[in-house]
């Protein structure tokens, strides 16, 4: 424990030490700083910045209990790759196990199976491996922005990161258990548990299609480390291309169902209206609503930040991330007039479709007022859209962001 | 004969080649998982005073701590009554029919359109 505590010192210094030496490449503000402006319309945009968390650095302090920490947006400036101290934790209820035994974990296979299985660690690593970059991204990201403004946790943009995930497909553990014919979902079940009796337990359910994709994966490493407790050490699930609600962390229970999963969690909760972009106006009522699924396309810019001063006839370097959602970035677009012009950004390395995508682009302003622009166009051909959508949950926010700066 | 044998020797050390990276691979990429322990810290936060506020402390707390309440824009009554009522059917918090309307108006008041 000693030794785990100096190592998550050293990390911590280390990192300051990054951000120090970064801090010139930043057009946000100083690590002194301990609040954070967001800024959300309407009000209560100031957040605390936290280190109290266990095997986390920075965070912005969204809620203490069940945690709730959003990355610092200047994080995303760093890399594709979100590391693993700074990366977003959200928690539904708050009995969450402080002390994971690595001998004692079991992960159970049951339900509509020939054989029920009870998984070591040890037999889980000793499945075939596969490895593929990721975003997850919280369903209410960015719920803060909506306007009118919605209740629930009031997210900037950090409620995503970006990661390489490290496990074994959750087909090759399904398979050895041995689907019954008739099995319709896969429902999963982590270790926390609700606060209150009667409680809904936090479960979530797929498809037995979409389980057995081979590319949803019981994760046991994240950027090639085991994950932070918070982000659901031992084994995560990942379902790539889709919102962070199915990526149960402390995966611990997996069981087929021979009938379509009712559960609160699946019917009531994290479900959008069955529209366009999940978008209705406001007090809109009687739209048919489905379970929430697939990430759709999104940029920012990373190295400026709304208000900036730029120097009139220099090149500015404007750069960020874009996601394709559940396919990959097919162009990025920038523009500086607000929308009425547009070019083509410079593509960085294609870490896999799921992953973010660095862009780059070059941009000369004359004296004057800007309003900079990205777009993501994925291999499907979804761009994101030029008004912001709403729904009452705060979900799927993928408009196209804008960007004030002025030039003098 | 002698080309023979060359080719059955280069064969056999491209093999040997292949199977050594093969193993590489997996020793690069073999995970041992550590044990983690941890501790979560208490939130140090309360509400802004105002009448209602122990009732609210008392209730809302046991499942969440203050953040969940001071973070919220303001929001109309009506949404307020909604959140309370979503909180005791669906999360099931034991709140007593009696506490509601102190509680709502405690939000409304702190939390309310401005």
């Amino acid at each position: 424990m000693e030794n785990a505590i100096s190592a998550a010192l050293s990390r911590r210094n280390l990192l300051r030490y990054a951000g120090a030496t970064g801090l010139a490449t930043f057009t946000s503000p100083s690590l002194a700083q301990s609040v954070v402006n967001l800024p959300l319309p309407g009000g209560v945009d100031e957040r605390q910045i936290t280190t109290a968390f266990p095997q986390k650095g920075r965070m912005i302090l969204q809620r203490t209990r069940p945690p709730m920490l959003e990355t610092p947006f200047e994080v995303f400036d760093k890399g594709v790759f979100t590391p693993n101290e700074e990366f977003f934790v959200r928690w539904h209820w708050a009995v969450i196990p402080t002390s994971i035994d690595v001998k004692n974990f079991r992960l159970n296979v049951r339900g509509h199976v020939e054989r029920p299985l009870s998984l070591s660690l040890k037999e889980v690593l000793a499945l075939p491996q596969i490895e593929y970059a990721a975003v997850n991204q919280c369903s209410g990201n960015s719920r803060g922005f909506f306007q009118p403004r919605v209740p629930g946790g009031e997210w900037g943009n950090g409620a995503m990161g970006n990661a390489l995930w490290t496990g074994v497909s959750l087909k090759a553990v399904l398979d050895r258990a041995g689907v019954k014919a008739g099995a319709v979902q896969v429902r999963f079940n982590g270790l926390d548990d609700p606060v209150v009796k009667d409680g809904p337990d936090f479960i979530k359910s797929l498809s037995v299609d979409h389980a057995r994709d081979g590319e949803v994966m019981i994760a046991y490493a994240m950027n090639s480390e085991q994950l932070p407790l918070l982000n659901g050490f031992p084994l995560r699930l990942i379902v790539p291309g889709w919102y962070a609600t199915y990526w149960m962390k402390m995966l611990n229970d997996i069981e087929v169902l021979d009938s379509p999963d009712t559960n609160f969690w699946m019917k009531t909760a994290y479900t959008i209206p069955d529209t366009p972009h999940a978008n209705i106006k406001p007090g809109q009522t009687g739209v048919p609503l489905v379970p929430i699924n697939k990430l759709n396309a999104r940029s920012f810019i990373t190295n400026i930040t709304a208000g900036a001063k730029l120097e009139a006839g220099e090149p500015a370097t404007v750069r960020g991330i874009a996601f394709g959602g559940d396919a990959g970035v097919k162009r990025v677009d920038f523009s500086h007039d607000g929308g009425k012009t547009w070019e083509a950004a410079r593509l960085g390395k294609d870490e896999g479709k799921y992953s973010f995508r660095r862009w780059y682009t070059r941009f000369t302003p004359e004296k004057g007022d800007y309003t900079l622009m990205v777009r993501c166009t994925n291999d499907r051909d979804d761009v994101q859209p030029d008004q912001p959508n709403w729904n009452p949950s705060g979900f799927m926010r993928n408009v196209i962001e804008a960007t004030p700066v002025s030039a003098a | 004969m002698k080309t023979v044998m060359t080719r059955k020797v280069l064969f056999l050390a491209l093999v040997v080649a292949a199977v050594s990276v093969v193993q590489q691979a997996q020793a690069k990429t073999r995970f041992v998982l550590k044990s983690e322990d941890v501790k979560l810290p208490q939130s140090d936060r309360g509400l802004p005073e105002g009448p209602g506020r122990d009732v609210v402390q008392s209730n809302c707390f046991t499942c969440h701590s203050a953040g969940m309440i001071l973070t919220q824009p303001p929001l109309p009554k009506a949404t307020w009554e909604a959140e309370v009522t979503k909180m005791r059917n669906v999360y099931k918090a034991p709140i007593d029919d009696k506490d509601v309307p102190a509680i709502v108006d405690y939000l409304t008041a702190v939390k309310g359109p401005k």
